[in-house]
């Protein structure tokens, strides 16, 4: 099953390279999805899907990222078809350059619009597989060619406009992410040293290292933690070495967009739980939970402070990213009931940043630029689409009754009753400047006229290229006023593999009127 | 672990000192290479007794980081014309010095974490630390696109040398993953590269300057 879960995307990768019709090949992502998704619930359905000698398996917290990553991936990929054939009319086929001597290397990226959307469907598949890979992989070496290869598959995603723009965005991405990665590689061995340095039998593999981890030898545990949270830290978009992501994600394609931030961000986010449980069991929890904190606060500073006047309003999603990364990371640092509400919000983060990536998708493609200087009015030009915009926002900032006002909440609540008065304050108001600053941008999106005498795009709403973000924002308030029970034992399950102390997590969730399913104990 | 261990740690090292020091960018492809056919070498040297495993990994190491990537750029530097290295951020002594200082403190910070009583006294961790920083040194220091790849190459190199500390560890698996990944890499940096020529005539990073708040 593990393995059905890599190959099958990679196969049908094949097969969309082979496919010859452009009108049919983007529909194989629907398809993929579909099967994705279904071998998903069955292998988290499962006791285990261990394969391959234990290097293939599931634990609690990485069936929270495949579930979601696999369920973002099923519903955004009924916007790709259209996506791709409205960009192959309006992007017709570049007069063929005469060939450099260098063609060898530039085979794989031809000009002509036939080219991108076949690499484009091919290389998406590759990329869903890669990060099914790291969700699954119980070796900490296996699972950094993972994250590595989730690089390499997105770049020429992200290069689809073969323009300068994002020419450039490519070239930081694929530079920053790859030398944070292999910085990650030598935590990576730094972790196996520690376990040599110990006199032990050093491995790579997750639940050995949580075994012996009582025993590593605690410099360079410490030092591996540090390289390993400042590499994957990088790809999560955690600040300072969050620069490559605003790039990154406003020049993608919307679709691809939604994938990086909401799928991703949370694959490096589980490469960090994943160095924080060992050092949890090392009993070193302490340390790593202040540097989360740190950098948890420092995203959200930063992204609050590059979001106020933002004009690009994808480029302020993707700010808007590096926010909620940090609220991760925070909540994995507070502990307690941080940890429930941190992996709450990773589900409720993707699904509506998903939402707002693929309906800026639209509004770019109605208006045909990113800038809040040519846009406004979206409500009146794109009605649905403008909605879901204004209401994805609400969502985004933490209004109620949406999902992430609860997770939230959770994260709030368990800083207080940490004593941390200060962490929790410093939340809130961050939450407040982006909240304020988010606003202004959104609002001069949606409201307002259409400017008189902009040439009409050509642009018409249509199912597909709405009901994908509608679906997710329905999800997202779904999640506000109630957590189905499978997800809550879950979502609990990976938390106490997460806990430093082992301790049930049974602090109340929520607001007082949302108490019911907090105190409702799940059976193990 | 022969004898041989120690001098080719400090051949690496002073590979490290040269490609910092020079601006002609063939020099530099060069010096890369040559990294990587010592850090073959030193594969062959670690894992001893030559078995199976370990002779795959080391013809890797030797066709991947000596020939294979170094004559990809090395081709690309050809096409695109470039020859040197111009107004680096940090100039060349300055960035001896950086590496001199970085490579001082590797050897401190080496004596200062405990080493696994095999490694004592021998050069394997700091060379690992200092190659790192070299390449560190190299991205940051530098606006051509291809010194950023080689700066880049030099510090998987050192990350490449702190995992053969782990040899009985790191699964063939992993290895060979870590080499791919690597190659896909730079192939993909060489696409890249090849783009920012088409687009600005140039390989220069500094025309990447257009997204920013």
């Amino acid at each position: 099953m593990a393995l059905a879960l890599i190959a099958v995307p990679l196969v049908l990768a094949l097969i969309a390279f082979a496919v010859p019709s452009e009108r049919a090949r983007p529909w194989l992502l629907p398809a993929c999805g579909a099967c994705h998704l279904a071998l998903t619930v069955a292998a988290i359905r499962a006791p285990s899907v261990s394969a391959v000698d234990g290097w293939l398996d599931l634990d609690a917290p990485a069936r929270v990222i495949l579930a979601v990553l696999s369920t973002l991936f099923f519903v955004c990929s009924f916007y790709i078809p259209g996506y791709l054939a409205a960009e192959g009319q309006q992007h017709p086929v570049r007069a063929s350059e005469p060939p450099p001597s260098s063609a060898g290397m530039a085979r794989l990226l031809q000009t002509s619009t036939d080219g991108a959307n076949r690499q484009f469907c091919a290389v998406f598949l590759v990329f869903l597989a890669m990060m099914t890979l790291v969700t699954l992989s119980r070796s900490l070496g296996l699972m950094w060619v993972g994250v590595e290869a989730t690089t390499l598959a997105s770049a020429p995603l992200i290069f689809f406009h073969r323009d300068p723009r994002s020419l450039e965005a490519t070239w930081k991405y694929l530079l920053i992410c790859s030398v944070g990665i292999a910085l990650a590689l030598l935590g990576s061995f730094f972790l196996g040293y520690s376990a040599l340095r110990a006199g032990l039998r050093p491995t790579l593999l997750l639940d050995q290292m949580v075994q012996q981890a009582p025993l590593l030898s605690k410099p360079w545990l410490h030092s591996a933690f540090v390289l390993a949270f400042i590499g994957y830290g990088t790809k999560m978009g955690l600040a300072p070495m969050h620069t490559w992501l605003p790039d990154a994600h406003s020049e993608a394609p919307s679709p691809v967009s939604a994938m990086l931030s909401g799928a991703l961000l949370n694959c490096a986010f589980l490469a960090i739980l994943r160095f924080y449980r060992i050092c949890s069991a090392a009993g070193e929890a302490t340390f790593a939970r202040e540097t989360m904190i740190a950098a948890g606060l420092l995203s959200m500073a930063v992204a609050g402070v590059f979001m106020v006047r933002q004009k690009d309003y994808k480029r302020m999603l993707a700010y808007s990213s590096v926010e909620h990364m940090g609220i991760l990371v925070l909540g994995v640092g507070i502990g307690g009931a941080g940890v429930f509400g941190a992996l709450l919000h990773v589900v409720n983060n993707a699904f509506t940043k998903g939402a707002l990536f693929l309906m800026a998708g639209n509004i770019q493609r109605a208006f045909e630029s990113k800038s809040t200087d040519d846009v406004g009015g979206a409500l009146r030009r794109v009605p649905l689409t403008g909605a879901i915009f204004l209401a994805g926002f609400f969502a985004i900032t933490g209004a109620p009754p949406f999902g992430l006002f609860l997770s939230e909440f959770t994260i709030l609540n368990a800083a207080v009753s940490a004593g941390r008065f200060l962490v929790a304050a410093a939340f809130l108001g961050m939450l407040a400047v982006v909240f304020m600053s988010m606003g202004s941008t959104v609002l001069a999106v949606v409201q307002g006229k259409p400017r008189d005498g902009d040439p009409d795009s050509g642009f018409r709403e249509g199912f597909f290229s709405v009901a994908p973000a509608a679906v997710l924002l329905a999800v997202v308030l779904l999640l506000g006023v109630y957590v189905p029970r499978p997800l809550e034992a879950l979502l609990r399950e990976a938390a106490a593999s997460l806990d430093a102390s082992q301790e049930p997590v049974d602090a109340p969730v929520g607001p007082p009127g949302q108490q019911r399913f907090a105190q409702r104990r799940v059976a193990p | 672990m022969s004898n041989a261990v120690d001098p080719l740690l400090v051949l690496i090292l002073v590979v490290n000192f040269f490609a910092v020091g020079t601006s002609r960018l063939r020099a530099l492809i060069t010096a890369s290479a040559a990294q990587g056919l010592l850090i073959g070498a030193l594969t062959a040297a670690i894992h001893g007794n030559i078995y199976v495993r370990g002779l795959l990994i080391t013809v890797g190491a030797i066709v991947l980081k000596g020939i294979v990537i170094p004559s990809m750029l090395e081709r690309a530097t050809r096409d695109l014309a470039v020859r040197r290295e111009i107004e680096p951020f940090i100039g060349y002594g300055a960035s001896l010095l950086l590496c001199a200082v970085g490579t001082g403190l590797s050897l401190l910070f080496a004596r200062t974490l405990p080493l696994a009583p095999e490694h004592q006294g021998s050069l394997l961790v700091p060379a690992a630390l200092a190659t790192v920083l070299t390449g560190f040194i190299l991205l940051t220091s530098r606006r051509k696109a291809i010194t950023q790849v080689v700066g880049y190459l030099i510090l998987e190199n050192g990350v490449f040398i702190m995992g053969l500390t782990l040899v009985n560890v790191m699964p063939f698996l992993v290895e060979t993953g870590v080499l791919l990944d690597l190659f896909v890499g730079v192939f993909v940096m060489g696409i890249m590269i090849h783009h920012i020529n088409r687009e600005f005539a140039s390989i220069d990073t500094g025309h990447l300057s257009k997204l920013k708040d």
